[in-house]
């Protein structure tokens, strides 16, 4: 099949509102995360059994005091939220982090040596995407106990397929181009052709992938959280609040609204962002 | 086309291999499994007793080859709490998790093939573009989150459909509907660009030039080629729904194999968790070679590849 043609160049019309809807979400999700300690009217760990599931602003019977209304156990709900932010970003940042290095240090390698060590590189993505990602993660840390660390360490250690597969394809596109020959006539290192030649040369590309997969490992670490197999309580995940709130939702629907929404919204956000970043750039992401 | 066949068994094969020793690993991660099964108020002696009767006094070499040589005969020991044959419980529940991943399937390729050549005869539109954008809302839609709606909407205020459980086909019928959401940006998008390919084509021009009609033209010609990747594509898209049904199918207490394998890692029961680990995945690596294989056999050039 032959490839599409990618146009790449400044984005034009709805593309470009896109974007910028986009990078306004992860913007002021960003803000949260980063302030939420001052952002928060409320001490998001505080309950308050007087105050249980208190309704949100738009509803009837609201408290002026608490926005977004109260949980089960009388927490602020738009306290929890901004919380969460925090944790999902983190998630998603680190989580990137991990597997970028992973990633991209095999597929740098796999694209520029190619043959026996790229069949290898191959190999391992494939039994990578063979593996089902939700249930290994969930058994990982089922089985060894939940805490944040080994929950990112899990996630990043099985996300790095996207990562390998663009790093390496695009790394090959630029080995045999003059800069890279002129490097090595240089008497230029191995390592040093692939960290100061290849690697900012892809780098463009490698920040797409890394937007689609923050993206990806916060969706995860929800429906993780979600199962009981992610972020320990009493920390405010999105997913774990959608969790706690999923027996009060037949009657209270707005407490699992109210946080899958933002989960949605800022994960819709991340992808408005990656896309127009990768028409910018003109990256191919499907393997 | 034989040489492509025999390399991409081996392929197959040993990816398969890797996973297997690495289900085994997986489950040797958690420490002293005697320790664990024999559970949190056991003495020693219960703990020496569980260890030889599971035989997990033997070295770590001799437990391996044990379990991969049973495993290649289908025989995945028995399950600490079920206390059943682990293979004989997930074949009970297999049929549930198929099913699943076929009904979300078929929904995502209704929902994606009209969506794709929508978009592509209409490309550069309004139609376009609210296509694409439907791709992307689906793509943001956290699985479990949409599950739940839909269990409020259609199970309790509108009352179509039973909440949760395995019974009916009904029962199939919302997280059949969660499930093609993962599927369907995916399929919409390759859809799509199969599509504006084919329309650009030689044959699509000569197509016109003898005056056939646009309903042929699109159904027969165009949608014929630009379905090969699509179907290879819907392959391994069942193989990833068949992975991820482990979350859909707690939402909604269907007894699947994803619901066995989240009971049995709540219960610290390690042989059912590497079977189902490693089911799932020879049945991802069965799917993309058949994927592949198809691919070949329709598409001549993909095949020195």
């Amino acid at each position: 099949m032959s490839e599409a043609v990618v146009v790449s160049g400044p984005l034009r019309g709805w593309r470009s509102i896109a974007t910028w809807v986009g990078a306004v979400i992860v913007g002021l999700a960003v803000f949260c995360a980063l302030f939420a300690g001052w952002l928060v009217p409320h001490d998001p760990f505080q309950q308050d059994l007087t105050k249980r599931l208190l309704t949100p602003f738009w509803m009837e019977g609201h408290n002026p005091a608490h926005l977004l209304g109260t949980d089960q156990l009388g927490r602020d709900y738009l306290s929890r939220l901004i919380w969460g932010a925090r944790i999902s970003i983190l998630i998603g940042v680190t989580v990137t982090i991990v597997s970028a290095v992973i990633g991209i240090a095999m597929g740098v390698i796999g694209g520029y040596a190619g043959g026996k060590i790229d069949d290898m590189v191959l190999f391992a993505i494939t039994t990578r995407l063979s593996i089902p990602v939700v249930l290994v993660a969930l058994a990982v840390v089922g089985l060894m106990g939940s805490s944040l660390t080994l929950l990112v360490l899990t996630l990043g250690l099985l996300l790095w397929d996207r990562f390998a597969v663009v790093a390496r394809s695009t790394t090959m596109q630029v080995r045999n181009l003059d800069f890279v020959a002129a490097a090595w006539c240089a008497g230029s290192s191995r390592f040093h052709i692939l960290a100061r030649e290849i690697l900012p040369n892809i780098a463009s590309h490698l920040v797409v992938v890394a937007t689609l997969e923050i993206a990806l490992a916060i969706l995860l670490e929800a429906a993780l959280s979600f199962l009981g197999l992610g972020v320990p309580p009493p920390l405010p995940s999105w997913g774990l609040m959608i969790a706690e709130a999923k027996e009060y939702m037949f009657f209270s629907p707005w407490v699992i609204v109210i946080p899958g929404v933002a989960l949605f919204v800022l994960v819709l956000g991340i992808n408005l962002l990656g896309d127009g970043l990768r028409d910018m750039f003109g990256t191919r992401t499907d393997p | 086309m034989l040489r492509f066949l025999l390399r991409r068994l081996i392929v197959a094969v040993l990816v398969a291999a890797t996973v297997l020793t690495l289900a085994f690993v997986l489950t040797r991660l958690s420490g002293d499994l005697a320790i664990s099964i024999a559970g949190p108020n056991a003495t020693q002696q219960d703990v020496d007793a569980v260890r030889k009767a599971y035989g997990l006094d033997r070295p770590v070499v001799i437990q391996f080859f044990d379990w991969v040589g049973r495993a290649l005969l289908g025989d995945f020991g028995e399950s600490y709490f079920f206390k059943a044959r682990v293979a004989a419980l997930i074949g009970e529940r297999m049929p549930v998790t198929v099913s699943l991943g076929l009904t979300g399937l078929v929904i995502a390729l209704a929902i994606s093939l009209p969506m794709g050549v929508l978009a592509a005869v209409r490309e550069n539109t309004w139609a376009d573009r609210a296509v694409q954008a439907v791709a992307l809302l689906g793509q943001a839609m956290p699985s479990f989150w949409l599950g739940l709606i839909l269990m409020i909407t259609l199970g309790l205020h509108l009352g179509w459909l039973p909440i949760s459980g395995t019974g009916s086909w009904e029962h199939y019928v919302m997280p059949g509907i969660v499930l093609a959401f993962s599927a369907v940006p995916a399929l919409t998008r390759l859809t799509r660009a199969g599509m504006i390919q084919a329309l650009g084509s030689d044959y699509i021009r000569t197509a016109r030039a003898k005056g056939l009609s646009r309903a042929s033209i699109l159904l027969k010609h165009a949608l014929r080629n630009a379905a090969i990747p699509v179907v290879a594509i819907a392959a391994v898209q069942l193989g990833f729904m068949l992975g991820g049904s482990i979350v859909i199918e707690s939402v909604f207490a269907l007894h699947g194999v994803g619901f066995l394998a989240w009971e049995s890692i709540g219960k610290n029961d390690f042989p059912v968790v590497q079977a189902v680990v490693l089911v799932l995945a020879v049945i991802y690596v069965a799917l993309t070679m058949f994927a592949d294989i198809l691919n070949a056999v329709l598409d001549p050039r993909l095949r020195g590849a």
